[in-house]
């Protein structure tokens, strides 16, 4: 349990020292929406709700995607080793997963307040919506943690990673867009109940999985 | 595999495509005679999923207790699984051409498959681009774990919540709804499924021999 804060406060203090990652990461997220505002704005009002839906979650997506490949692939050798004396693969993946689910939930809630910035904003229940974006952060984080790992090992290992992570993250994109749809829509709370059940129940067993797995790859 | 079990796949299925072309089917509005797809479109998914089961279990064993062989097993019946996944997708697409008016109609069960053959296909993007064999048998076999388990809920619970346009949900006339359905076509249908799990597993155990004999030959080569 030390050990475990202990990791995610160094992953803390390297993120922050290396500011050129997180401000590159910012900046990607940011172009992303300029770019979709200015392709939008040439027709004022021309953005419906399934558009603007769709537009955040592949911008969430790919973001997040990319922010996440670096938690594995960016790392040096040597520091693999040095992991590896100092705390088991258990404790390392439930460090990562835990500051992915950190970074992927800043990155949607950046994005969310860029898209109501630049574009608009028609979510009518702003909690549900938060909730959403705070179970898929933790899926995404889940999934990706893991999947970061096997393509680390790899050379082509950029490429590996998109193709490796959007089947597994499908299932959790398919139920926060169907959320999404209901909240767009103004639809009462208890009809996304279910949906965001199982979304905490996918991400259990993400979980779960990433923590049985993680060894496996680790032992090479 | 044994050879009664061979003579029985193929004898079942000889009278699967016999009996499911000459006998008599129920005449159902809009399905008409492509209710037949039963005996060849819906055991393609029955064989598919078992080959796929086959293989995840073989990854399961191969984490346990790493050998070739194990590896080599998850490897080929996931190769098989794929085969009978694009046939799937193909006769549905024929049926669904006839019966829905178009190939792809984005049904969930539809996207669903297409997801699935993603993942699979995915799985052997990975074999290719790992160079150590041991590495390539072991990330492998996680992935292949990892990833038939965030399809279940894709394949098991997102088609049940929302409509779909496939017989038996949605309000659509099913197989399983109609009473006078006759139990003939209960016997083909499963005649079906069990031909094609036997051939499918028969398939992927000459694969399995092959490709043993072909390393073998690169290591006498050597």
């Amino acid at each position: 349990m030390k050990t475990l804060l202990l990791l995610i406060q160094k992953e803390f203090t390297l993120e922050l020292r290396r500011k050129a990652v997180i401000s590159g990461i910012g900046l990607y997220l940011l172009s992303l929406i300029f770019i979709c505002y200015l392709t939008f704005s040439l027709r004022q009002n021309s953005i419906s709700e399934a558009t603007w839906s769709a537009l955040f979650w592949l911008a969430i997506l790919f973001s997040v995607v990319n922010s996440v490949a670096k938690s594995f692939i960016g790392e040096k050798k040597g520091t693999f080793i040095y992991y590896y004396s100092i705390a088991g693969p258990h404790v390392i993946i439930l460090a990562k997963i835990v500051y992915n689910t950190i970074l992927c939930l800043f990155l949607s809630l950046t994005g969310f307040l860029l898209f109501s910035l630049f574009i608009d904003n028609p979510i009518q229940d702003k909690l549900i919506f938060i909730l959403t974006l705070a179970l898929t952060s933790f899926g995404f984080a889940a999934a990706l943690s893991l999947i970061s790992g096997i393509a680390s090992k790899a050379n082509n290992s950029n490429i590996l990673m998109a193709v490796l992570s959007f089947p597994v993250v499908i299932s959790i994109l398919l139920l926060a867009i169907k959320i999404t749809k209901n909240v767009l829509d103004g639809i009462d709370r208890s009809a996304s109940t279910d949906e965001l059940l199982n979304l905490l129940a996918i991400n259990c067993i993400l979980t779960a999985l990433a923590y049985l797995l993680f060894p496996y790859i680790w032992r090479s | 595999m044994k050879t009664w079990l061979k003579i029985t796949a193929i004898a079942l299925l000889f009278y699967v495509h016999y009996v499911g072309l000459i006998a008599d089917v129920p005449r159902l509005n809009i399905l008409n005679e492509t209710i037949r797809a039963l005996y060849f479109h819906v055991p393609m998914w029955f064989g598919m999923f078992f080959l796929f089961l086959l293989s995840i279990y073989y990854s399961i064993q191969y984490l346990r207790k790493p050998s070739a062989a194990l590896d080599r097993k998850a490897a080929e019946f996931a190769h098989v699984g794929i085969a009978f996944g694009i046939i799937g997708v193909l006769t549905g697409m024929l049926w669904a051409n006839s019966t829905w008016g178009s190939p792809w109609h984005g049904d969930p069960k539809q996207n669903g498959a297409a997801i699935t053959l993603l993942v699979y296909l995915a799985y052997f993007v990975l074999r290719g681009s790992l160079e150590n064999e041991e590495q390539r048998a072991r990330l492998s076999a996680v992935y292949n774990i990892f990833a038939f388990a965030a399809m279940i809920p894709l394949i098991f619970i997102i088609p049940r919540m929302t409509s779909s346009m496939h017989p038996g949900s949605g309000g659509n006339p099913g197989f399983n709804t109609y009473d006078d359905l006759d139990y003939r076509m209960w016997a083909v249908f499963y005649a079906s499924i069990i031909g094609w799990f036997l051939i499918g597993y028969w398939i992927a155990t000459i694969r399995i021999k092959m490709k043993a004999l072909e390393e073998k030959l690169i290591d006498l080569g050597k």
